[in-house]
């Protein structure tokens, strides 16, 4: 008779959380829905329209790189849908198909598969893609739709308009506006209120924790806040610039992404802490609007920095 | 010497830009287009061929202890003719390489080629080498400005490629597209190589 083998012999962990890489990225896709139901809400067909075709040519994308080059890469995993929603989020809702593609490809085959693939990237191949569309195409990627308007009227956003006209001509925007989404700008940045209903969702299932987006949005709010004090007639509320921009997507999306954040709970401090020093910078001093995108990416290179400098405590370690 | 098969090896595994890494501060800042490549390249391999020849020619007088200041003021002596006479007949261009042709006399291909090759080597073989290296590296920053060219502007060798209301893509006129395209044809290179070295 056969002796039952009871004791496993494994390497940790032994304790399995039943997590997958699939459940977590459709567990992200599920909690942007609300955001992207108010993006649809504000500019229609359009909205839906960018999202799909975004989605589909990431998904393609890594379709053809898992054909060609690298046939273990599970390309129906989520993380090509998971970085064309994100990517659609970033874009006007006006945006032509092509620019739609050069993005697909930029975040799929620059930002993503050179590094290796899913888990070495580098940088957010969302934000990859955000940046070089913006420097690339300036004209197409800064005229935003305005929202409840569906025969092409465009218009800056909130950010745009502090940049070019003052902090006078942002006066007549009333706080609720910008937090429910009512104002110009790319499908994510609109509603600040549905990402977070939306990410209340992650904290619950403990995807993302509560260090990167509290220390990252509350450095954007202090640093904005002291220059305000100094002087209010030249710098904006530290309120707009809270429910302004795609802060409340950088933050709780972007910098969180799983691959390119740090791991222990201070490195995650110091690393939100960058983000939103580095934004607030770029929007008050900047000559960029918007400076969450810049600011993550940069951010991104200091990961492996921070993760050896700040390495998580082991348990039983000696401290 | 066998002189074709000196000339694959420098145009592919040992080209100074795509094989050996050497010289990318003016790769990277001057090929903004194809022309300003080979404008850039070529007069690096005019500085090339003739510190080399002349390198080569002094091999037995310099004093090895003083060495590097003696082969920088060769270097330096063909520079300045260069820079003198692009100024004179090609003002155009001189204008948009700029610093990048008084800079070649900190070029490390040259540096290198002189003091790995040509203080080594008969004048006949430096000489071949500084051509085959300088033509290879008028290849790699010819290679590399078309594509550029071509993404960032929409035209090749100055003639429109795509109707003029047609978008381009600006960044790889820009710096970061410099190293993008670059790290591209590094890998297609890479292949190239390769497939040449299975032939052999």
């Amino acid at each position: 008779m056969e002796a039952k083998n009871l004791l496993i012999m494994d390497s940790s962990p032994l304790g399995l959380a039943g997590e997958s890489t699939r459940k977590i990225m459709y567990s992200v896709v599920l909690s942007l829905l609300p955001a992207l139901g108010v993006s649809f809400w504000m500019f229609g067909w359009a909205a839906v329209r960018v999202v799909v075709l975004t989605s589909l040519f990431c998904i393609a994308l890594e379709a053809l790189i898992a054909k060609f080059f690298n046939s273990k890469i599970d390309y129906l995993d989520g993380s090509a849908l998971v970085t064309g929603i994100l990517l659609a989020m970033n874009l006007p809702s006006n945006a032509p198909w092509w620019l739609l593609l050069i993005g697909s490809i930029v975040a799929i085959i620059i930002g993503k598969q050179v590094f290796g693939g899913l888990g070495q990237n580098i940088f957010n191949p969302a934000l990859v893609a955000r940046v070089f569309l913006l420097i690339s195409f300036p004209l197409q990627m800064t005229s935003w739709p305005v929202p409840g308007q569906f025969d092409g009227t465009t218009g800056a956003t909130p950010l745009g308009i502090l940049k070019t006209e003052g902090v006078g001509a942002i006066a007549k925007l009333k706080t609720a506006d910008l937090a429910l989404g009512y104002v110009g700008g790319s499908l994510g940045e609109i509603s600040a209120l549905a990402l977070l209903i939306g990410a209340a969702y992650l904290f619950y299932k403990k995807y993302i924790t509560w260090e990167i987006p509290v220390s990252f949005i509350g450095t954007v709010f202090v640093f904005t806040a002291i220059f305000y004090w100094i002087n209010p007639q030249q710098y904006a509320s530290p309120v707009f610039h809270l429910f302004s921009g795609g802060l409340f997507l950088g933050a709780l999306y972007m910098a969180t992404d799983m691959v390119t954040s740090p791991i222990s709970g201070r490195a995650k401090l110091i690393f939100g802490f960058g983000c939103g020093f580095f934004t607030a910078l770029i929007r008050l001093f900047g000559s960029y609007p918007e400076g969450v995108s810049f600011a993550i990416l940069f951010m991104n290179a200091f990961v492996p920095l921070l993760d050896r400098y700040f390495p998580e405590k082991k348990f039983g370690m000696q401290s | 010497m066998n002189i074709k098969e000196k000339a694959i090896k420098s145009f592919f595994m040992e080209n100074p830009v795509t094989g050996l890494l050497l010289g990318l501060c003016p790769t990277l800042a001057t090929t903004t287009s194809a022309e300003n490549g080979i404008g850039m390249g070529l007069a690096t391999t005019f500085v090339l061929l003739s510190s080399n020849v002349v390198v080569s020619l002094l091999r037995n007088v310099i004093p090895n202890r003083v060495r590097i200041p003696a082969y920088i003021v060769v270097i330096a002596t063909f520079v300045t003719i260069v820079d003198m006479s692009m100024q004179a007949t090609l003002y155009q261009l001189h204008k948009t390489l700029g610093l990048f042709i008084p800079l070649i006399v900190v070029n490390c291909i040259i540096l290198g080629r002189a003091e790995a090759f040509a203080s080594k080597n008969t004048v006949w073989h430096s000489f071949l080498d500084g051509l085959f290296m300088g033509l290879g590296f008028t290849f790699s920053l010819f290679i590399l400005g078309s594509v550029r060219e071509i993404l960032g502007s929409g035209a090749w060798l100055g003639i429109r490629l795509i109707p003029e209301s047609w978008n381009t893509i600006l960044v790889f006129v820009l710096a970061p597209g410099a190293f993008l395209s670059l790290g591209f044809i590094l890998i297609g290179m890479e292949r190239l190589s390769r497939l040449f070295e299975r032939g052999k």
